[in-house]
């Protein structure tokens, strides 16, 4: 199948699903009751409380047994979830939230704002490296009015605060459990608790982790299906003979090879979404390592790289046509994304011209390959093709994802390819890659280039705690153009993770965090 | 040399022996780049200075690498192997929880591949230059050459997408709560392609290994004695020539069931059967030192007792060797 008759497949499929979720147009299609479903998580996640971890796969399996204050739809418009409703005072200092009546911990105990505070103040303030940034240096203070109202009150206004509380970045936590106990070695990690849909039941490692529906479950009626079996298949082979054969339901975004993605979704009630990552819109890139010194740090080197590499092909033929060409450092997905910014298009003539007037004569580059797969290794050896056309003289290193986390981590790299979640607000996911404040070793997801522009600092600061969204559009607009002529990072691919399931499985992808809210509204028909 | 001393003499020198590979896996695995907090921040696409300093502290990676081997040296005196902090289990809870699917799969496959190569190798050297002999000897030598995960997936699409005969991966149906007679059937089927698989590989070891040993003995003067004195070829096949020319199958399977426990990482990977090999394999792309390390003791404990019960195994086959000399 070519890419654009893959393309075409992939809109269809998509449109329809988009016309089953809208439930203006769907012909009040009752949801089923009962049944269970096969889900694919990949890889084992370590546990599977949230408050704690937040890999890939924990968030996945969590996000039916937590919840948080609110959902996103995937115009990343907040929607009601823990909190039934919610103000923000007209100088965007203070938001208070409305619970939700009657709702109970999987225990039996009822969740209050008692729980909220706990999370936010205390728990997730102490272990989340997420919320734990936001709660330091934005809240001024969180306190409960009554039983169902909660209050955070922050410093300055901070625009992103509203988009927080997805549950992988907030989960609520149970305080009649964990208050005053050493939360890391807190016996329940094992049998996690929470109010959402789905209890846990059973974690056979190594095969499957079983989630059973909670028949006290706060929203009536909810959730429709009984069982949910997470099944661990490592090989991405078996797994997509496994979805062939049947014995899986739903291969999540990124559980098979992008070159079986075509195969499968053709495949008889087969239906495939790209929907559901709009929160986070992974954005891949290469990270030149300018600490180095040398052509790296010279900007008309990283243009000319640039113009280089074919980043069409990259999407096309390494990526099977997933994903779409990024303008910038902010994903088309993400909020106050400007397209007015210098473009960079496959150019080989220009690239050596810009190659040639930086001064370079040759020097090495080492390009650091992402452990994740084939796709990756292949990537990194198309980028290597294009870069020698250019006259770069680049070699590829391997090492496996211990590795490349410490080599990233710590600097050690010429250039390193990474991708990282936007998280909706460039404030939260997108600043950290750019900010000289945040060139720190340890993890590999700040500013590991060392890239370094005090105006790019001043207004990624100022967007974050400006008060309205058009001020922020303004200075987010300017700091785009700025980046995006600078080449910091090499920007390379909005990714697409496709979700790929049995059509019979409805209503699976409802929010701008996919599966990994939970499967509160799937049924099978 | 009696079969005591003899014994316990073998015993003090595995201890010595498992002690020096302990510590010798302890700094082998330290070598590597990363550790297990910096993956579990890694894997989570966001962390901070405090969370990593966090899970430093829990993994107990912040104290001297000196404090940390003694650590683990006095736990496993004691029998203990330690804690995951990143399954938050204890490592024999989890390796033990891995042994069952683990000897199952390895266990069959040992039986499977043992007794097939035995016959196999016995049967072609009988017929050695006849077409049964060039069939089997071709068959084991494809079987050794090809890849293994190559047979594994394409036997997954043969076998389960195909002809819908056998399931492709899991240890059992999940979801269909058998009990019983009913469970043990289960698993049994989806036992069948990695058992098959794994056991492949050994079959076409033990068919060469076996046909080449008996061709070898069935030309020494012995046997042309034993056919001399009338015995019908059957019995001096049996008897004479297969018994002698089984001592080099008793030590490639020893060395083989050496290896019960470690698993199979390949097979257990492609078939998602949830044994040790994966636990292990696992643990190494984590960084799970203390799982690591445990499972690694525990595979090098079974290979010191197995060559141990080789060696007494030997005597069995043939008397006439003074085990330990």
């Amino acid at each position: 199948m070519t890419s654009s008759a893959f393309r075409r497949h992939l809109a269809v499929t998509t449109a329809l699903a988009a016309f089953a979720l809208a439930p203006s147009m769907a012909p009040a299609q009752t949801p089923n009751t009962g049944g269970s479903i096969h889900v694919v998580v990949q890889p084992e996640p370590p546990m599977l409380m949230q408050g704690l971890n937040q890999n890939g796969p924990t968030n996945m399996v969590a996000g039916n047994i937590y919840e948080s204050l609110l959902r996103y739809d995937e115009k990343l418009n907040p929607k009601p979830s823990l909190a039934k409703s919610w103000e923000i005072s007209p100088d965007s200092k203070v938001y208070t939230f409305k619970l939700q009546d009657g709702v109970t911990w999987h225990d039996g105990k009822p969740f209050t704002a008692d729980d909220v505070v706990f999370s936010l103040d205390k728990f997730l303030r102490e272990v989340h490296p997420r919320w734990r940034p936001i709660a330091n240096s934005q809240v001024e203070k969180i306190e409960k009015i009554d039983d169902l109202t909660v209050k955070i009150t922050l410093k300055q206004p901070f625009g992103p605060l509203i988009l927080s509380q997805e549950v992988g970045g907030a989960p609520m936590i149970p305080k009649h459990i964990y208050d005053g106990t050493d939360y890391r070695a807190n016996p329940a990690n094992n049998t996690p608790i929470g109010t959402g849909p789905f209890k846990f039941k059973e974690w056979k490692k190594g095969s499957y982790i079983h989630l059973v529906k909670n028949e006290n479950y706060w929203q009536k009626g909810k959730p429709n299906l009984d069982e949910i079996y997470w099944e661990i298949i490592p090989d991405a082979a078996a797994r997509a003979v496994a979805y062939e054969t049947g014995k899986i339901d739903v291969l999540t975004g990124g559980s098979v090879d992008v070159y079986d993605v075509a195969r499968l979704s053709k495949l008889p009630n087969s239906c495939v979404t790209t929907k559901g990552w709009e929160m986070f819109a992974p954005h891949a890139w290469l990270t030149p390592n300018i600490a180095k010194g040398g052509p790296l740090a010279n900007k008309q080197f990283r243009q000319g790289m640039m113009f280089a590499i074919d980043r069409e092909f990259g999407k096309d033929v390494v990526w099977g046509g997933l994903g779409k060409l990024p303008t910038g450092p902010i994903s088309s997905k993400t909020k106050f994304y400007s397209a007015d910014v210098p473009k960079y298009s496959y150019d080989v003539a220009k690239a050596k011209e810009l190659i040639k007037a930086s001064g370079y004569k040759g020097e090495p580059i080492k390009l650091l390959a992402l452990p994740y797969g084939e796709v990756w290794s292949r990537w990194a050896e198309a980028i290597k093709q294009n870069l020698t056309d250019a006259g770069v003289n680049v070699s590829i290193e391997t090492t496996d994802v211990p590795g490349w986390t410490q080599k990233a981590s710590n600097g050690d790299f010429d250039m390193t390819f990474n991708y990282l979640y936007q998280l909706g607000d460039p404030a939260t996911g997108v600043a950290r890659n750019y900010i000289s404040t945040n060139i720190v070793k340890g993890n590999p997801f700040g500013n590991q280039g060392a890239y370094v522009n005090p105006e790019v600092d001043k207004l990624f600061a100022d967007a974050a705690t400006a008060p309205s969204d058009s001020a922020r559009q303004e200075l987010y607009t300017k700091v785009q153009k700025i980046l995006a002529d600078d080449v910091p990072v090499l920007w390379q691919l909005e990714m697409d993770f496709p979700t790929i399931y049995r059509c019979n499985v409805k209503n699976l992808v409802n929010s701008a965090i996919g599966v990994n809210d939970g499967f509160r509204d799937a049924w099978k028909e | 040399m009696n079969l005591l001393h003899f014994l316990s003499g073998r015993l003090v020198k595995g201890v010595l022996v498992l002690f020096a590979i302990a510590v010798l896996n302890f700094f082998l695995i330290r070598a590597a780049p990363g550790d297990p907090a910096q993956v579990l921040a890694g894997e989570a696409g966001a962390a901070d200075a405090q969370l990593l300093e966090q899970l430093r502290q829990r993994f107990g990676l912040n104290e001297p690498i000196t404090t940390q081997l003694w650590i683990y040296i006095k736990g496993y005196m004691t029998f203990d192997l330690g804690f995951s902090y990143r399954q938050q289990q204890p490592v024999l809870s989890l390796v033990l929880d891995r042994l069952p699917a683990t000897l199952l799969l390895t266990g069959a496959a040992f039986v499977v591949s043992l007794a097939l190569g035995i016959v196999m190798g016995a049967l072609a050297a009988r017929r050695a230059g006849r077409w049964s002999d060039s069939l089997i000897t071709t068959l084991s030598l494809v079987f050794y050459a090809t890849p293994l995960f190559w047979i594994a997936l394409m036997s997954q699409i043969v076998f389960s997408l195909k002809l819908g005969l056998v399931p492709n991966v899991g240890y059992e149906t999940i979801g269909a709560n058998n009990t019983g007679l009913a469970r043990a059937l289960d698993i049994g089927h989806h036992l069948i392609l990695p058992a098959l698989t794994l056991g492949l590989f050994f079959t076409a070891l033990y068919a060469r290994m076996m046909r080449a040993s008996m061709l070898e003995v069935a030309g020494a003067d012995f046997v042309k004695t034993a056919r001399a004195k009338g015995l019908s070829p059957g019995i001096v096949s049996r008897r004479h020539v297969a018994r002698n020319a089984i001592l080099p199958v008793v030590t490639l399977a020893g060395l083989q069931a050496g290896q019960l426990v470690g698993g199979a990482v390949l097979t257990e990977t492609v078939f998602a059967w949830p044994g040790i090999g994966r636990l292990m394999f696992d643990a190494l792309v984590q960084r799970d030192y203390s799982v690591l390390l445990g499972v690694f003791f525990m595979s090098s404990a079974m290979v010191v007792g197995f060559n141990i019960l080789t060696d007494l195994v030997y005597r069995i086959a043939d008397p006439r060797i003074e085990a330990g000399a």
